[in-house]
């Protein structure tokens, strides 16, 4: 079996009720991508990369970044984009910007 | 006593007052683009929503597309070309650093010795040429200007690169400005961020390609041009996409809604949105931030004349008027957007 991601309560959980735990991401960014692409959230899990597993073009994934931004109050700088490679990057990255 | 200057009397309003337009004569297909990159025409569409690209041909130069373009805005605004008191144009293809294209242009009219200079905004040079007449117009400084954006964009691009040269067409838009009796034109908003100079520009300078060109005449049998020098012959163009879409939309969106702002109306009071021609994504992206009802005509020109930097937003507004005269007279949004990176917009009153 591959590599294990947490999804486990960080410690984000603890923060605050503004600070969204790993779930809630993984669930928010499903719902982005669903938004712009129409795939179903369910397909939207941490193992799956961005552009091989989810078809999702350079395009479409800038526009998923600044919904991103606006939903989780995080900055992800262009030069971060590139190192979203699957939906776990960007879930650790979200909830690393939020910590 | 000192003798007491006189400065020019300002007008309180200018409008556009005519529009033309020139495309290239040859029709690049998606199929034609592919022979050059591995692609495919449904690709293209979907990531661009370009089906067709115009292009000069090469006995067509860039001030050959400005000429046909601004007689047309002459005609269309009841202008000749010896009222002119300043020619404009926008432009990143000249061949010549100098003497300007301007200049040249206002002898073919025959607006000499109106003055005439040439602006390098890339895609906002056309908002920017406008931002310039409206001011020149206002102030009292000339009475009738032409702003012209002039592209042949063919010269300067590598077809078998895939950030930008694929989008790219050649063309010329251009417009006359002049005094009116009601507001025309409505504040310019309009800025640079040279902080991303890296993300849309040439491949590299004139000053590596006269290195190349110094080796070359030192060693006539070319060996000293290894593959290494060789891609430095000519500079084209490059992009870092993703950087330019998220700054063309949601960066562009505010400085839209600013534009309408400073112009004291609303989406709702829009007829047309005619934003500069990039991408037909980053157009559909942009109408949405905006929040754009459904009654706005959205200038799609770039399906078939594909991105003519700044020539792309004339060319949408001839297109849209020919299409739709109705609209003649209604109030228009334009925002350019491109290399610097430099924006500009304007809400107009349509020609």
């Amino acid at each position: 079996m591959g590599r294990e991601i947490s999804v486990g309560r960080v410690p984000a959980q603890e923060k605050g009720s503004l600070m969204a735990s790993n779930e809630e991401i993984l669930a928010g960014l499903a719902e982005i991508v669903n938004e712009e692409t129409g795939l179903a959230t369910e397909a939207v899990q941490l193992d799956k990369s961005f552009t091989d597993d989810l078809d999702i073009d350079s395009i479409s994934m800038m526009t998923i970044v600044v919904n991103a931004e606006e939903k989780f109050d995080v900055k992800i700088p262009d030069e971060e984009v590139k190192n979203l490679k699957t939906v776990g990057d960007a879930v650790n990255f979200i909830a690393n910007a939020q910590a | 006593m000192s003798a007491v200057l006189t400065q020019n009397t300002a007008r309180e309003f200018t409008r556009i007052m005519g529009v033309g337009a020139a495309r290239g004569d040859v029709v690049v297909t998606n199929e034609d683009v592919c022979q050059w990159i591995d692609s495919s025409d449904e690709w293209i569409q979907k990531r661009t929503g370009i089906v067709t690209r115009r292009r000069a041909d090469a006995e067509t130069s860039l001030l050959d597309l400005a000429e046909t373009a601004a007689r047309g805005a002459l005609q269309s605004a009841g202008i000749e070309g010896s009222q002119l008191g300043a020619v404009i144009i926008s432009t990143v293809t000249s061949p010549y650093a100098t003497p300007s294209a301007a200049a040249a242009l206002a002898d073919r009219l025959g607006a000499t010795p109106a003055p005439a200079f040439d602006i390098s905004a890339a895609c906002a040079g056309y908002c920017y040429g406008v931002a310039q007449a409206d001011a020149l117009v206002k102030s009292g400084a000339a009475e009738y200007v032409l702003v012209v954006g002039a592209e042949k964009l063919s010269d300067i691009i590598d077809n078998h690169e895939r950030t930008i040269s694929f989008l790219l067409g050649d063309g010329a838009g251009a417009v006359v400005i002049g005094p009116s009796e009601t507001a025309g034109i409505g504040p310019s908003v309009w800025g640079s961020d040279g902080s991303k100079w890296d993300a849309i520009g040439m491949t590299h300078s004139m000053l590596d390609l006269r290195d190349v060109a110094v080796q070359a005449e030192e060693d006539p049998q070319g060996n000293a041009l290894v593959a290494e020098t060789e891609a430095k012959l000519w500079p084209t163009l490059r992009q870092d996409g993703q950087t330019v879409f998220r700054w063309a939309v949601w960066g562009m969106a505010k400085e839209a809604q600013r534009a309408l702002d400073a112009a004291g109306i609303t989406a709702d009071d829009l007829s047309v949105f005619l934003p500069h021609q990039a991408n037909m994504r980053i157009i559909d992206e942009m109408a949405k931030q905006l929040k754009l009802p459904e009654s706005v005509a959205i200038a799609r020109d770039i399906a078939d004349t594909g991105n003519t930097s700044a020539a792309s937003i004339p060319l949408a507004m001839h297109r849209m008027l020919e299409e739709r005269p109705e609209l003649s007279g209604t109030l228009g949004l334009q925002i350019g957007f491109g290399a610097g990176l430099v924006f500009g917009a304007q809400v107009i009153v349509l020609p």
